[in-house]
């Protein structure tokens, strides 16, 4: 891929649990406006890597990251770096809808007001807008003062993606997002993962293989910390280079 | 050891099943029957407990009806405390435990709260938060007439008199540890999911504590507090050398004030009857505003659970 599509740059992480080697020597390169997808093993430390990039594991004591993940050539691992503004930039959903308890309205508004002082017009478009995005707003148009607790697993979920869309990150992060979800609520997240990488660089974590070939652009495989293999997704799942690899997909693994 | 020897008789030996499995269900009667005595013994042992418990707690609310309810009158909420012989009521004492445990709980809840969020969502590192804690349940637990001493020494003794400031201050030391601890607990109780979730849109911490994690624990937060009040509108011991008493009506916070506790105290010991009715009346009064406060944060728990 040509150098000034690479979103993020990941040279040479490591990190620690404490003394626990869990992430060793990563290097690799995600595309702007592309969805890269990580699989392997539970335990693998694909979900570290992504929680490196917003700087998510800082909320725990003894976790270290070593190495240099740049942003847009910055290096957000430097010890300048605001650790707000950089999650303002890079947007997460997790496995879990995570509603906070407060309106559906107010749940998207939460994110966009700690950076921009928007009219109530403003506000109002920029809610719609979010919720469109996350596919949510013909079901809850009616009801934006109710709690964000009153709906479903899945309408929670993409109210969480509406969430983190609203504040207009340049990266999105998901951690296993339809993984608590149904058949239908996971087709419909992967619909708007399709359409949500027209503006958005998107990293997904997802235990399905089936769901990483359906909706990213690149896949990595990652096994007991190590990158295995990484490269366009039709190439890893239909000629991996390794044998590591085509063991885990095809099942002889994990 | 020899397995053949474990094997039934009944087993045929050319079951094809491992030894000791027969593949059906077998019970040996004797087994059984002892299991029922044994569950029907301390089913029996657990009941009776329960009702030696009981039946005190209902004897104790049954004299209070008893003797309390024939004291109860509008005199009681509108005339102050009478001399020997007079008639009079409990008005003065009523509105002095009020006053004074209204300002006990706003002087300790503000404390209690921002401490026990301290503990729960800034403590993780380092020493303060463990040495607090363990502080904390040394507070929690100690009797309420050091307590007493204490303020007495440090406030009663520094201005010269007793007053109801010195009440209310005594019990909103007692307020404080009751709600450190329900806020603590309260507070993570919310699933790190929501904080993370939170954090993740760039929010600093004291956003993600105040509009997040707050806001989830706030009907257990606010159940911690009502059970303090409870603990506190009970208490005689701290208020014996700061309150102290006072026969007339005060609203003067500065100034010696009654309160019921005391007053049930001072009347009780008296040799006068109606003093005694008196006494019954107030400690009515005092228990069943601290069945129908925890009764209400009984109510208030049970609400947060159904929600989550």
């Amino acid at each position: 891929m040509a150098e000034n599509n690479i979103k993020l740059q990941v040279k040479n992480l490591n990190f620690y649990y404490g003394k626990f080697h869990a992430l060793k020597g990563i290097n690799l390169d995600i595309a702007s406006r592309k969805v890269t997808a990580f699989i392997g093993p539970s335990g693998c430390g694909k979900s570290t890597l992504l929680r490196t990039f917003n700087r998510m594991f800082q909320l725990y004591p003894g976790l270290n990251a070593e190495g240099e993940i740049l942003l847009d050539g910055h290096n957000i691992l430097g010890r300048d770096v605001d650790i707000n503004l950089l999650r303002a930039k890079v947007g997460m959903v997790f496995q879990k809808p995570t509603p906070f308890p407060m309106s559906i309205y107010d749940n998207i508004t939460f994110g966009v007001k700690l950076y921009e002082k928007l009219s109530k017009a403003e506000m109002d478009d920029r809610v719609e807008w979010a919720l469109r995005k996350a596919a949510l707003w013909n079901e809850v148009k009616d009801k934006l003062k109710q709690s964000g607790n009153s709906l479903s697993g899945g309408q929670q979920q993409r109210l969480c993606i509406a969430r983190a869309v609203a504040s207009r990150p340049e990266v999105l992060l998901l951690d296993e997002p339809t993984s608590a979800l149904d058949p239908i609520s996971t087709a419909h997240i992967e619909e708007l993962i399709h359409e949500l990488k027209e503006d958005y660089t998107i990293a997904i974590v997802t235990h399905n293989m089936q769901q990483a070939a359906r909706v990213s652009d690149y896949t990595a495989y990652m096994y007991l910390g190590e990158m295995v293999e990484f490269g366009d997704t039709d190439a890893i799942f239909t000629t991996p280079k390794k044998k590591a690899t085509e063991d885990y997909i095809t099942g002889k693994f994990g | 050891m020899n397995d053949r020897t474990h094997i039934p008789a009944a087993i045929p030996s050319s079951s094809a099943e491992s030894p000791g499995q027969t593949g059906r269900f077998a019970m040996d009667p004797s087994i059984y029957r002892r299991r029922r005595l044994v569950n029907a013994f301390n089913m029996g042992a657990s009941m009776m407990a329960m009702v030696f418990g009981l039946f005190w707690l209902f004897w104790i609310l049954w004299t209070l009806i008893d003797q309390g309810l024939g004291g109860l009158s509008l005199d009681v909420f509108s005339r102050s405390t009478p001399p020997p012989g007079s008639v009079g009521g409990l008005a003065n004492a009523i509105y002095g435990s009020l006053l004074m445990t209204l300002f006990g709980t706003l002087i300790g809840t503000p404390i209690g709260i921002l401490a026990g969020v301290y503990l729960a969502e800034f403590g993780q590192r380092g020493w303060l938060a463990p040495a607090t804690r363990f502080i904390n349940d040394i507070l929690l637990s100690a009797p309420s007439i050091v307590i007493g001493l204490f303020i007495y020494e440090m406030y009663v003794v520094s201005v010269g008199h007793f007053s109801g400031w010195a009440g209310a201050l005594a019990l909103s030391i007692l307020v404080i540890p009751v709600v450190v601890r329900t806020t603590e607990n309260m507070l993570r109780l919310v699933p790190g999911s929501l904080r993370e979730a939170a954090a993740a849109l760039g929010a600093p911490q004291w956003k993600v504590t105040l509009y997040v994690t707050l806001r989830s624990a706030k009907a257990g937060v606010l159940t911690g507090i009502l059970l303090a009040v409870a603990r506190i509108s009970g208490e005689t011991a701290p208020l014996l050398f700061t309150a102290l008493n006072n026969q007339f009506w005060n609203s003067n916070m500065n100034q010696p004030m009654a309160n019921l506790p005391i007053v049930i105290f001072q009347f009780a010991m008296s040799p006068y009857a109606d003093w005694h009715t008196l006494a019954w009346a107030g400690s009515l009064l005092i228990t069943f505003s601290v069945l129908a406060l925890n009764i209400i944060a009984r109510w208030m728990g049970s609400q947060k659970t159904q929600s989550h």
